[in-house]
C-alpha cells in the first residue's frame, strides 16, 4: 500500500467532520467505520472550538486540516500556517475555490500555493480536478499526493468522469491518489478504489445520511471491497455474452 | 484603541496581541492573524497592535 508522506493509512477511508447531527454521532461514525483520517477546519473562535478539538484528539485519528473557503493564494497560505500551529501537523488539504456554484478548484492558484507551502515544509494534499497536466504541475511543485474530485463537493454524484480518473491512475502509477468530493454512495467509493485509487475522502454522504453511523460503516466496507477487487485483478467488460457454463459435454436433447 | 476583532470593532486597552487575547478571554487553542498576516503564538507577546488593526482569532472547527 502506498504511503501518504511516509504514513500508512489503516484503511482507504478519509472522513470529514462537518454537518453531523451531533458530536456523539460524529464520534460513533469514526469509531464504527475505522476511518483513519479526519478532515477539520479553522473558523473564528466562538467558544465551540475547544470542545471539538478535545473530541477529535480523543478519536486518535490522523488530522488533515483544510483551507476550505479560500479563494486566493494569500488566504490559503495564511490559513495553512494557522492550521499547522493549531493542529500541530504539516499536513494540509489545500483547497482553493475558483467557482462559486461548482466549488471547482482554481488550479492555477492551487499550483502556486502548493509550491509556496511545500517550500515552507508543508505536506500538501491538493484538492484538484482530474486534469493530467495540472496533476503534473502539482507534483513538480512538490506535492506527493493528488486528490482529484469525483464530482462537485456535496453533490453525491459519484465519479463524473471515470475515463479521466482512470487516465490519472495510469499516468501517475506511483503517486498516492485520493478521490476527494462527490461520493454519494458506497458503490461510488468502491468504484474509486476498484480503479486503483488509494483512498476516498468524503463527508456529506455520511454526515447527511439518515443514519450517519450506518453509512460510515457501509462506506468503510465498500472501500475494503474495492481494495480486494483491485488486488484481485478484475475481468475486462465485453459487449457480447460469453457462456460461463462449459458448452462441451452438454447433453444432446433437441 | 479601536481594533477589528473577528470582524467586530472593539475598543480595547491591550497594546500587544497577547494582551488582546487575554483581555478578550481567549484561553484555548487558537491561531492568530493581524491584517491578513499569520502571527505565530511565539510572537504574540512582542506583536504591538495599532489603531484600526484587523485581528483574526481562529480555532479548530468541523470541516470536510
Amino acid at each position: 500500500m502506498k504511503t501518504f508522506y511516509g504514513t500508512e493509512l489503516p484503511n482507504p477511508l478519509m472522513l470529514g467532520t462537518a454537518q453531523y447531527p451531533s458530536p456523539a454521532i460524529l464520534e460513533q461514525a469514526f469509531r464504527d467505520s475505522g476511518a483513519g483520517v479526519a478532515t477539520v477546519s479553522l473558523r473564528r473562535e466562538s467558544g465551540a472550538g475547544q470542545t471539538f478539538w478535545q473530541m477529535i484528539r480523543e478519536l486518535g485519528v490522523l488530522i488533515l486540516p483544510n483551507t476550505a473557503g479560500c479563494h486566493t493564494v494569500k488566504e490559503a497560505v495564511t490559513t495553512a500556517h494557522m492550521a499547522r500551529e493549531v493542529f500541530e501537523t504539516p499536513w494540509i488539504k489545500l483547497e482553493l475555490i475558483g467557482h462559486t456554484d461548482s466549488l471547482q478548484p482554481d488550479v492555477f492558484q492551487l499550483v502556486e500555493a502548493a509550491r509556496i507551502l511545500t517550500e515552507d515544509g508543508f505536506q500538501v494534499f491538493p484538492y484538484t480536478t482530474d486534469d493530467l497536466i495540472v496533476g503534473e504541475r502539482l507534483l513538480e511543485a512538490g506535492c506527493e499526493v493528488l486528490m482529484p474530485w469525483g464530482a462537485p463537493i456535496g453533490s453525491g454524484r459519484g465519479l463524473n468522469n471515470e475515463y479521466a480518473l482512470r487516465a490519472m491512475r495510469a499516468e501517475f502509477p506511483d503517486v498516492p491518489l485520493v478521490v476527494d468530493a462527490g461520493i454519494g454512495l458506497p458503490s461510488h467509493a468502491a468504484h474509486a478504489i476498484e480503479l486503483g485509487y488509494d483512498a476516498v475522502l468524503l463527508n456529506t454522504a455520511v454526515a447527511r445520511a439518515g443514519d450517519p453511523v450506518l453509512m460510515a460503516k457501509a462506506m468503510a466496507q465498500a472501500t475494503l471491497a474495492g481494495q480486494l477487487a483491485h488486488q484481485a485483478d478484475p475481468i475486462e467488460a465485453r459487449d457480447m455474452a460469453e457462456p460461463s457454463t462449459p458448452v462441451v459435454g452438454k447433453a444432446f436433447l433437441s | 484603541m479601536k481594533i477589528v476583532l473577528n470582524g467586530e470593532t472593539r475598543d480595547v486597552r491591550a497594546e500587544t496581541l497577547a494582551e488582546l487575547l487575554e483581555e478578550c478571554g481567549f484561553t484555548g487553542r487558537v491561531a492568530t492573524a493581524v491584517n491578513e498576516d499569520f502571527v505565530p503564538s511565539s510572537l504574540r507577546v512582542a506583536h504591538k497592535l495599532a489603531d484600526g488593526d484587523r485581528v483574526e482569532v481562529v480555532a479548530p472547527m468541523q470541516g470536510g
